[in-house]
């Protein structure tokens, strides 16, 4: 992209710290809801091949439990938060006392919990950038999905898909007590949404 | 037990095989994956399209692969390369899911639907027929094309494997 032409360290650190000011009132409401203490990893912000998008979360066939909302408004984008199987039975374990089902099968209301724990992450994560830049964000209904990687993150690519074969993506870790990466944040802001949030951050874009 | 050769398909991207290795594409959601298939040279191609008409393109070198409108032509060439009759050949179509669903979505959500209607427009216009599909619905598939058999086998999480 033609935005990062100038000064493309500093814009990617700018994102970065988006990411983290988002994920980091996510992980206070998560940490909240479990009453537990929740870390979270550096962000890492880059243009990853679509091809590679999924390889974060395990690969393209990897199975995940995926809140998607599309966010309209001033700044729009795709925002993921994504899970594994043993995180989501977790989640359901702690908060609502389920036991895990064992199947794969998930019932309507687990998946109705696990919707809404995303929403709730998901939108500390929006609300505290909007405030942060003073732009509108309005996420859409949530909605869940139990499938393949693949299959769900190509959801948030088609933006970027008319513009080239990779996407700038905003991935921050949740990593909960000393239990390995947990649960993924991916934001995908619309190509056009970053020069506004520069504008509005104060970055020089030329 | 035959180990069978399979040749990766990437996102957006396309490929051709023959002498019975398989084609290979993970991970369909929205996109589709369309298949090409000269049973008496027994020669297969798959494209994995990731959006339906290349007119929305705004990249400034384009991905032939990426568009159903384009990623058709550019099949059949590598297709006729390798020997394949145009005659022959026959389309197979799996993927173009609609991986989440909203009331009142945008135009985009509906991607998967377009980009089957586009593929079949497209071969329509080509005078290529569809020999089966495995179309729609809210899941991913992951499509695997044998270059021995002309078998398309679609695996999914909730559906288990089918063969068409």
């Amino acid at each position: 992209m033609e935005l990062f032409n100038h000064d493309p360290d500093f814009k990617m650190d700018v994102l970065r710290e988006v990411g983290n000011i988002g994920a980091g009132h996510a992980a206070t409401a998560l940490s909240r809801l479990l009453d537990k203490p929740v870390d979270m990893a550096v962000p890492t912000v880059n243009f990853v091949p679509f091809e590679m998008i999924a390889d974060r979360v395990g690969g393209s066939e990897e199975v995940v439990i995926a809140i998607f909302l599309r966010v309209d408004g001033e700044c729009p984008g795709n925002m993921f938060f994504l899970m594994s199987k043993p995180q989501a039975s977790r989640l359901l374990l702690v908060l609502l006392g389920f036991e895990a089902a064992e199947s794969d099968k998930y019932s309507e209301m687990e998946l109705s919990a696990l919707c809404e724990i995303g929403n709730i992450l998901a939108g500390s994560y929006l609300s505290s950038l909007a405030d942060l830049t003073g732009l509108s964000m309005s996420p859409s209904v949530p909605s869940i999905a139990v499938d393949m990687a693949g299959a769900i993150l190509s959801y948030g690519l088609l933006q970027f898909g008319t513009m080239g074969d990779d996407a700038l993506l905003i991935d921050t870790t949740f990593l909960k007590g000393e239990q390995e990466a947990e649960g993924h944040f991916f934001f995908i802001p619309d190509p056009q949404s970053f020069e506004r949030m520069f504008v509005s951050l104060g970055v020089p874009i030329e | 037990m035959i180990e069978v050769h399979i040749v990766k398909v990437g996102m957006a991207d396309l490929n051709v095989a023959s002498d019975g290795a398989s084609l290979k594409t993970t991970g369909l959601g929205s996109c589709v994956g369309l298949t090409l298939y000269d049973p008496s040279r027994m020669i297969a191609g798959m494209a994995h399209i990731m959006l339906p008409s290349s007119e929305i393109a705004r990249e400034g070198q384009l991905n032939l692969a990426k568009y159903a409108d384009t990623a058709i032509p550019e099949l059949l060439r590598r297709l006729l390369e390798l020997g394949a009759d145009k005659r022959r050949l026959i389309a197979k179509l799996a993927g173009g899911a609609q991986m989440f669903a909203f009331a009142g979505g945008s135009d985009s959500l509906r991607i998967g639907p377009r980009n089957v209607e586009s593929s079949k427009l497209t071969l329509a216009a080509m005078g290529i027929p569809i020999a089966s599909e495995d179309t729609g619905g809210n899941f991913g598939r992951t499509v695997e094309l044998n270059s021995q058999t002309g078998i398309l086998s679609i695996r999914s999480v909730q559906h288990g494997v089918k063969e068409i």
